[in-house]
């Protein structure tokens, strides 16, 4: 890495964001690191979980909102319910990938294909009120230049009558679409 | 004992095992299950990923839907689980936020239901009368009860201690099987990861097996679809990038439970795994 001017870095407002978006008290973190010593994902990651939390404190916001670290968290919430600080470590990370998405950042590395994950699935919900399994895999498969991942997989599945090629589309669907709408616009005044 | 049941999207596709032995097992211990009507999805790792008020008004409609019912809503997957808990828990600590998120769904939810996991459910039931629903004992399985994250973590919601629970291994032990102690049991599978970064997820399901293989288990017993599917279809694939050879079916605890209970293997859906089931079970007899 790169040396870090510290003077010349700090970004105030990114680190009052962070806190008051997670409504953690990210300062309270003395780094002793036992969110990294737990951290199932740790071993694929560019940035462990107590670096990213030193760097919220110092306001890096370019360096944490474009590592690999935040879109390879499994939301296993080890870390929160390990932290001696009681900081919610996952809603921290919760709340970077909602900021790199807001700011309209390219996730890295894997975390490409986490965030495209998260789009499609979510475009399911938005689309059927539930998750089509079928057509979000070959969605995602499509999106990734691999068509055929998988393929097995699923026609065993579709054997023993565990992949549907068709989705039990809630009544209320303009009601969910109405959640996705109103999300958004209470969003946007923020 | 009567609840509303929300199935989740898993339950109707990849976890139909878990649907049908959850309703086979609740119907034999007497416990009335009604499905939520017209639910959808909690946006599970997805929404909270995206969107903190998404991540709550789309359990909260659902949670509006059981409230109609007037019953306490109960959800056999452990993420289902995890995101109704939490939004009912932040809707009821914040009257603000309730507010806010009812205005968005269209459908006001008044805070008046609990959300339970199934396990506390059928533990509720109480040891003694599931011991005496039993019929055909669990002999000869020494199980791996394998939690997860999502139903011991965070705090808020944890059905049991995060690091070391043991409602599986109570109702498992009232069926006669022999549990063992083990360490990764509480350890992420990596399920949320498994599609976009596989390669990722792969070593955190080898580690689970590795180490129940060490305990000495035969088999492993969960209870959650998403762990279900990555433990036993990336089994096979375990074994074949890393040249292991494990062979652990991955039952869900309603099955074997229903199975001790002597209901049809069928209606538990047992044949319809990646790893075999047969010959473990066999040595139940």
């Amino acid at each position: 890495m790169e040396p870090i001017k510290l003077n010349e870095s700090e970004d105030r407002d990114f680190i009052d964001r962070v806190c008051r978006e997670s409504r953690q008290a990210v300062e309270n973190c003395y780094q002793c690191g036992k969110c990294t010593a737990g951290c199932p994902v740790a071993f694929a990651c560019d940035l462990m979980p107590h670096q990213v939390m030193r760097m919220v404190q110092l306001g890096l916001k370019e360096e944490v909102l474009r590592c690999q670290c935040i879109w390879l968290c499994a939301s296993c919430v080890t870390c929160t319910a390990r932290c001696p600080r009681n900081i919610d470590v996952a809603m921290v990370m919760d709340t970077l990938r909602i900021m790199a998405r807001r700011k309209g950042i390219n996730p890295p590395g894997r975390g490409r294909n986490a965030a495209l994950f998260n789009t499609n699935f979510l475009g399911s919900i938005q689309k059927y009120g539930r998750l089509f399994e079928f057509a979000t895999m070959a969605m995602f498969n499509l999106k990734t230049g691999q068509p055929f991942r998988e393929a097995n997989t699923g026609l065993t599945m579709l054997r023993r009558g565990k992949l549907k090629l068709s989705v039990t589309k809630p009544r209320g669907l303009e009601e969910i679409n109405r959640i996705f709408e109103k999300v958004r616009q209470a969003e946007k005044e923020v | 004992m009567k609840f509303a049941y929300y199935p989740g999207c898993s339950l109707e596709t990849s976890g139909k095992e878990y649907d049908l032995s959850t309703r086979a097992v609740s119907k034999h211990l007497g416990i009335e299950l009604t499905e939520v009507p017209d639910w959808s999805c909690c946006g599970a790792t997805a929404g909270h990923s995206t969107s903190h008020l998404l991540a709550l008004a789309l359990p909260a409609r659902n949670l509006a839907l059981a409230e109609e019912l007037g019953l306490d809503v109960t959800a056999p997957c452990a993420a289902c689980y995890q995101r109704l808990a939490l939004a009912c828990h932040e809707l009821n600590q914040n009257p603000q936020l309730r507010e806010k998120v009812n205005e968005i769904t269209g459908r006001p939810f008044h805070g008046k239901i609990k959300v339970i996991s199934i396990l506390e459910v059928i533990s509720s039931v109480g040891l003694e009368r599931i011991r005496a629903q039993v019929v055909k004992p669990l002999k000869g399985l020494k199980i791996a009860a394998y939690y997860g994250c999502l139903l011991v973590r965070p705090r808020a919601i944890q059905i049991d201690d995060p690091e070391n629970p043991q409602v599986i291994e109570q109702i498992m032990q009232a069926t006669g099987a022999d549990t063992v102690d083990w360490s990764h049991k509480t350890e992420c599978c990596g399920a949320s990861l498994a599609v976009s970064n596989e390669e990722v997820a792969i070593p955190m399901v080898s580690r689970i097996l590795n180490a129940a293989a060490l305990s000495g288990a035969n088999c492993l017993v969960c209870a959650c679809p998403l762990c279900h599917f990555n433990l036993d279809m990336r089994q096979l694939k375990v074994n074949r990038l890393r040249g292991t050879n494990y062979h652990l079916p991955v039952f869900y605890f309603t099955q074997l439970l229903g199975f001790a209970m002597g209901l049809n293997p069928q209606d538990l859906s047992l044949h319809t795994h990646f790893v075999d089931t047969g010959q473990v079970l066999k040595l139940v007899g």
